[in-house]
């Protein structure tokens, strides 16, 4: 049977088919449908992990246990499971492992658009990089045997446009893989310097028969047309470059990246007259090759920034510029991301921003946004669960300094549980004073709502055990902890100004569910949400002063004659913009 | 039968390009055709714009439609139909729907929505424009704007030979499916 499905839904089906029984990941895009499918397959035991390095344990650990398993991430999710990576990498595997990158170049929705190919030659492990959604499925069937042949983790690099484009892909059954047989083995997968020294040893071994492999394996396939032109290329670039080029050159097309096959790069380049290295970010290939005293073309020509697409390829390597219909610059406003209307965060960014002499360390997450205008209240956005420690960092050295800032952490609910508490820990131990607000929105947001430890809910569906902030921020031995109700201004404004005064840690709890979850019947209840009323505009009193404007609600525009207009289709009645009104000029519609 | 095609699909988060856009890549699928689409998301649900691209034909390589190289674009907002103008063929068509969608900056009072973008287009090209949410409502629905948009693409690209309102039924949950065939085959007599 044929099927479209995105590069994300064939890792899934791949995993699927490849006989996988256990699967975590943490959200982050373009990762995250990866898991959600997998989540489909009720023969996979699939979780959310509450941050990518528990992820990628777990299903080391299920490896050793025997099974197939699978752990997938965003590009910068690696770096959080960085740690056991290196170390997984030593130890090898008992049931294959794969563990899928999800890189995005350009940045479609990250902070960096680091290239993950380096992480298979720093922490030595096999890379597989397929190049449309068939691949995609494949190459994780494949990743499988290969893991279980040589005793190795397999690194699955996808990008962007491979996870969330759409190729037809022919489905296959699954596969009935039994679990393998646990042998306590202590020189294996105990890493104790001693054990390290001769397991780093036998991963040199490996790699040089991976290397063998890699030369031989269909994986890394010449196709020859005209010999005038070379083209090595691996991922999506390799459908670029055929579109480009066509038939004009010969291709060798790389799937298995780590190790590189050196031969076959050798015999191929020995038969073309000109060869061009083309891939996307990091010269990763070319730097190989060049340093095997191949003459290549690549980077002075193709950028390293930046996502590549076709258009770059036949500007830079054929000097062509295609015929467009002009655009008129001057008509095109931009459209940036914008909370939505109703968000639970406005409120809370609202008074922070009117606050002087503050410092607001931010997180990663639709919060995020809280940096845009009108609303413009962070300072910083480095990594998941940089908030809290960057905040504390800033704090201390104010204080150390002599300089007066109260520093705001802002910190999503799910990224708390991220790596948010670790800092926390931090400020309390260390006798830290600035104020942590954790937007507890009971979801991940920005994902596109997935559950975590605080939902009640797992990503099979079935209700858990839902961790409590507030129990965990006591344990920890915050003194000081408000739970408030972010659309409320009043009540948001005297938890700020409380935390204003306190000189010790204190923790504040915005609770309101987002906006766009689809909350089950006892939280609709809980909150109200059924029966809020929408906001309109008493146009006889708005003195069209503007403030409302200042919430940066997208449901809000401004006549300059008839003055704030709410726009019935969007609002949801959260009255943050009701409340900010200095004439009283906003209120509730049949009211 | 048309042999290939670059059919480009773009508007704002919430408008429903993504089910147009798969309710059109199963229908050429089940033709026959090599299909990709490529979406780009992330933080469109917040606001931001959205395209979405379709490419088909006997073999398709790039998931992606580069400038001047888009056989059509269906625009579902006037200005996100000017922003991506430049990925238009010189001679393609495109399809607008006359709506406006604000973006922040211009909610905030930074900016002004730009005048007259149906009419410099016009000028430049061949244009079929329509008012797909009004349309929409008097049908009965403003949230089927979208197959309005599908079926205008359907009939300005020739794609006939595909039984599209089997493809809106295997897609579209069951009590939305007649007004959602309505909506199509309005949009369908709107290119005319």
């Amino acid at each position: 049977m044929k099927e479209l499905l995105t590069g994300n839904e064939a890792v899934a089906r791949g995993a699927y088919e490849a006989g996988v029984t256990v699967a975590s990941a943490y959200p982050g895009t373009p990762s995250t449908e990866i898991l959600e499918n997998v989540a489909k397959y009720k023969e996979i035991y699939s979780e959310w992990a509450p941050n990518e390095k528990v992820a990628l344990e777990v299903s080391i650990g299920a490896s050793i246990a025997g099974a197939r398993s699978l752990a997938a991430m965003k590009h910068v999710g690696v770096n959080v499971a960085a740690d056991p990576l290196f170390t997984v990498a030593y130890t090898g595997v008992n049931g294959g492992l794969v563990l899928v990158t999800a890189d995005d170049p350009g940045m479609h929705s990250s902070q960096n658009e680091q290239d993950n190919r380096n992480y298979a030659k720093f922490a030595k492990i096999p890379m597989l990089e397929p190049s449309d959604s068939q691949e995609a499925k494949e190459f994780t069937k494949i990743a499988y045997k290969i893991s279980e042949e040589f005793d190795v983790p397999i690194l699955l690099r996808l990008t962007t446009r491979i996870c969330h484009s759409k190729g037809i892909v022919e489905l296959e059954d699954r596969e009935q893989v039994e679990i393998k047989e646990y042998v306590k083995n202590i020189p294996k997968y105990v890493a104790t310097p001693a054990n390290g020294r001769k397991l780093h040893v036998k991963l040199e071994e490996k790699l040089k028969k991976l290397e063998e492999f890699s030369n031989n394996t269909s994986l890394n396939k010449v196709e020859w047309y005209d010999k005038k032109i070379g083209i090595i290329t691996s991922s999506v670039s390799y459908q670029y470059a055929k579109e480009v080029f066509g038939d004009n050159a010969s291709y060798l097309k790389l799937g298995f990246t780590y190790p590189l096959p050196k031969e076959k790069i050798k015999k191929f380049a020995n038969e073309v007259e000109k060869l061009y290295v083309i891939e996307e970010l990091d010269p990763y290939l070319e730097t190989e090759i060049k340093a095997m005293g191949i003459e290549v073309i690549g980077k002075e020509l193709i950028p390293r920034v930046g996502e590549l697409n076709p258009d770059i390829i036949a500007k830079t390597l054929l000097g062509e510029n295609k015929e467009v219909i002009e655009k008129n610059e001057e008509k095109v406003v931009g459209r940036p991301p914008t909370m939505c209307a109703g968000c639970p965060h406005r409120g809370l960014f609202y008074e922070l921003s009117k606050k002087k002499n503050v410092v607001v360390t931010g997180d990663i997450g639709c919060y995020t946004l809280g940096s845009a205008p009108p609303l413009e209240a962070m300072d910083t956005c480095i990594c998941m669960g940089a908030s809290i420690s960057a905040g504390h960092g800033f704090s201390k050295a104010a204080q150390v300094n002599g300089r007066e800032t109260k520093v705001f952490s802002v910190i999503g609910d799910s990224t708390f549980f991220h790596s948010g508490i670790t800092g926390l820990i931090d400020i309390v131990y260390n006798k830290g004073n600035a104020a942590t607000i954790i937007l507890d929105n009971r979801i991940t947001g920005m994902t596109g709502h997935q559950h975590n430890p605080g939902t009640g809910y797992t990503l099979m569906g079935e209700v858990t055990n839902e961790i409590d902030i507030v129990k965990i921020c006591e344990a920890i031995g915050v003194k000081h902890i408000e739970v408030i109700n972010p659309l409320n201004l009043k009540e948001t404004k005297a938890a700020i100004d409380k935390a204003m005064e306190v000189d010790e840690p204190m923790v504040i709890i915005t609770k309101w569910p987002c906006v766009l979850k689809k909350s089950p019947n006892e939280e609709i209840e809980e909150y109200g949400l059924a029966d809020r009323k929408i906001c309109e505009v008493d146009q006889d009193k708005c003195k069209k002063c503007k403030m409302c404007l200042k919430v940066g609600c997208p449901a809000i525009s401004f006549d300059s004659e008839k003055g704030a207009i709410i726009d019935d289709t969007m609002c949801v009645g959260c009255d943050v913009c009701l409340q900010v009104c200095p004439f009283d000029a906003i209120v509730k519609v049949g009211e | 039968m048309t042999e290939k095609g670059n059919i480009l699909l773009v508007g704002v988060g919430g408008q429903g390009i993504i089910l147009a856009s798969k309710i059109l890549s199963k229908g050429l699928l089940d033709a026959g055709y090599d299909v990709k689409m490529s979406e780009v998301h992330g933080m469109a649900q917040r606001g931001g714009s959205v395209t979405t691209q379709v490419r088909y034909g006997e073999k398709v390589y790039s998931p992606i439609i580069g400038k001047g190289q888009a056989d059509i674009i269906v625009a579902f907002e006037k200005m996100e139909a000017m922003r991506w103008i430049d990925y238009l063929k010189p001679n393609g068509k495109l399809v607008i729907n006359d709506y406006e969608i604000p973006s922040v900056p211009i909610l905030v009072g930074k900016d002004e929505y730009p005048k007259d973008i149906i009419k410099e287009l016009e000028h430049k090209l061949d244009v079929i424009k329509l008012k797909a949410a009004e349309v929409a409502k008097e049908i009965g629905n403003i949230k089927t704007q979208n197959i309005v948009m599908l079926g205008c693409l359907v009939e300005a690209l020739g794609l006939n030979e595909i039984d599209w309102e089997q493809k809106i039924k295997e897609l579209v949950k069951g009590k939305y499916v007649d007004i959602n065939i309505k909506a199509f085959n309005k949009g369908k007599q709107l290119a005319r």
